[in-house]
């Protein structure tokens, strides 16, 4: 049985959530991790996706558009751009953001552009999670 | 000598003013609340957002490589000020105070000849500063539509400052608004935000970075700014409530005290009419 660590996820607005948590797996920019207690200090930033979070009390899910975590030993901090808890993310919510995306990859060149057409198929997976 | 009536509609006109400055009082004292449980709410995240932005900035200072948002453009020609004011008057000296701060900093610059561009956020700065800055201006945002200072608000106005620090078009950029010390006190304050100062946080041990430690820097950066603006929206919401709380609570106390005023003016003209009347009467009876 591993140890808990805290975690918090922090929107600008408010904090929306802060408990103790077994394993917390964050959708990372360069790929999904699990962050468990005693992993080593990092600072990951994050795409859109799906952040679940288990611990003594369940599990939970977020849907992020972005943002940084915030990894130690004994903490996981998540600053989210933008955090909705799974079970409300509608697929309208998601369709505003994908024209959005689709207006910056249109004007953007080179890195930019790949990073906003990355920023686009991110967010047309995390649209179908939400149909 | 005003005659009676006139006298009676003045009390009741400045009767109603005190009613309507009563609830303007009460419904700031709503609002401020609300402001300030915001504030408070926005702490956590800002906190973080300047403790990891001021660890990988004190690393990245000094190297080429920095991204310009934190070296700057190694010029300091052009000032852009923006100007964060309310939508709305009747609150003190709120407007006043930001704009004689920003007023006083743009002589400064242009003594210096440095050229001074304006961008101003909330109406009441922008009407105030039209009359000797009209041609600085660069741009406006308005606030009026929106009733409670969200993130996205901030994230807009960030996105107008990178934009045009992006196109070239200033150095440097300051925020000027007020910070809430208490319902009675607030202060303006200029911050610089583009190159901004990230105090660097004490010793925060060895982290990795995932992608990279310079990546990561270049996407935190205009978060930060945009979080700077966002707490200085907020700090300025709070602030304009609290003095329009005060403001209105003073014109309550005016009103009252005028009321009480001509409330005596009226009995004592009242009384002198019905004197004078009496003196005629009488003094009519012993002519006969």
């Amino acid at each position: 049985m591993a140890g808990t660590m805290k975690f918090d996820l922090v929107s600008p607005e408010r904090r929306l959530a802060s408990a103790e948590a077994t394993e917390v797996m964050i959708p990372g920019a360069d790929g999904d991790m699990t962050a468990m207690e005693g992993h080593a200090p990092v600072i990951l930033s994050l795409r859109p996706g799906i952040l679940r979070v288990s611990g003594p009390e369940g599990t939970a899910e977020y849907a992020l558009t972005g943002g940084f975590a915030e990894v130690t030993a004994s903490s996981a901090t998540v600053l989210a751009e933008q955090a909705v808890p799974r079970a409300e993310l509608t697929a309208a919510f998601v369709d505003s953001m994908i024209a959005g995306a689709r207006e910056t990859a249109q004007g953007a060149t080179g890195a930019a552009r790949d990073a906003a057409d990355r920023l686009l198929a991110d967010l047309e997976a995390l649209r179908a999670t939400a149909a | 000598m005003p005659s009676l009536k006139a006298l009676k509609n003045r009390i009741v006109s400045v009767r109603n003013t005190r009613k309507i400055t009563k609830a303007m009082q009460m419904v700031a004292a709503a609002k401020l609340r609300r402001a300030q449980e915001a504030a408070v709410a926005a702490r956590p995240y800002a906190e973080r957002m300047n403790a990891v932005i001021g660890g990988l900035a004190a690393a990245a200072a000094g190297s080429d490589a920095a991204p310009r948002l934190l070296r700057g453009t190694g010029q300091d020609r052009v000032h852009l000020l923006v100007v964060m004011t309310s939508e709305r008057g009747l609150c003190g000296g709120f407007n006043s105070s930001i704009v004689r701060l920003a007023r006083a900093r743009a002589a400064e610059l242009l003594m210096q000849g440095k050229t001074v561009k304006f961008l101003t956020v909330g109406k009441k700065g922008r009407e105030q500063l039209k009359r000797d800055h009209a041609d600085r201006f660069v741009g406006h945002i308005d606030l009026s539509d929106v009733r409670r200072v969200g993130y996205a608000n901030a994230r807009a106005v960030a996105e107008d400052v990178l934009a045009r620090f992006e196109a070239g078009e200033f150095d440097v950029a300051t925020i000027f608004f007020n910070r809430f010390r208490s319902v009675i006190s607030q202060e303006p304050t200029a911050q610089q935000v583009i190159p901004a100062a990230w105090e660097a946080a004490g010793d925060r041990g060895l982290y990795d970075y995932e992608p990279s430690e310079e990546a990561i820097l270049a996407d935190l950066l205009p978060r930060g700014i945009a979080t700077r603006l966002f707490t200085a929206l907020l700090e300025n919401a709070a602030s304009e409530q609290g003095a329009r709380m005060t403001a209105m609570d003073n014109a309550t106390r005016n009103a009252g005290d005028m009321i009480d005023r001509l409330t005596i003016q009226y009995n004592r003209s009242r009384q002198a009419a019905i004197t004078k009347e009496l003196i005629e009467i009488i003094s009519g009876a012993e002519a006969l």
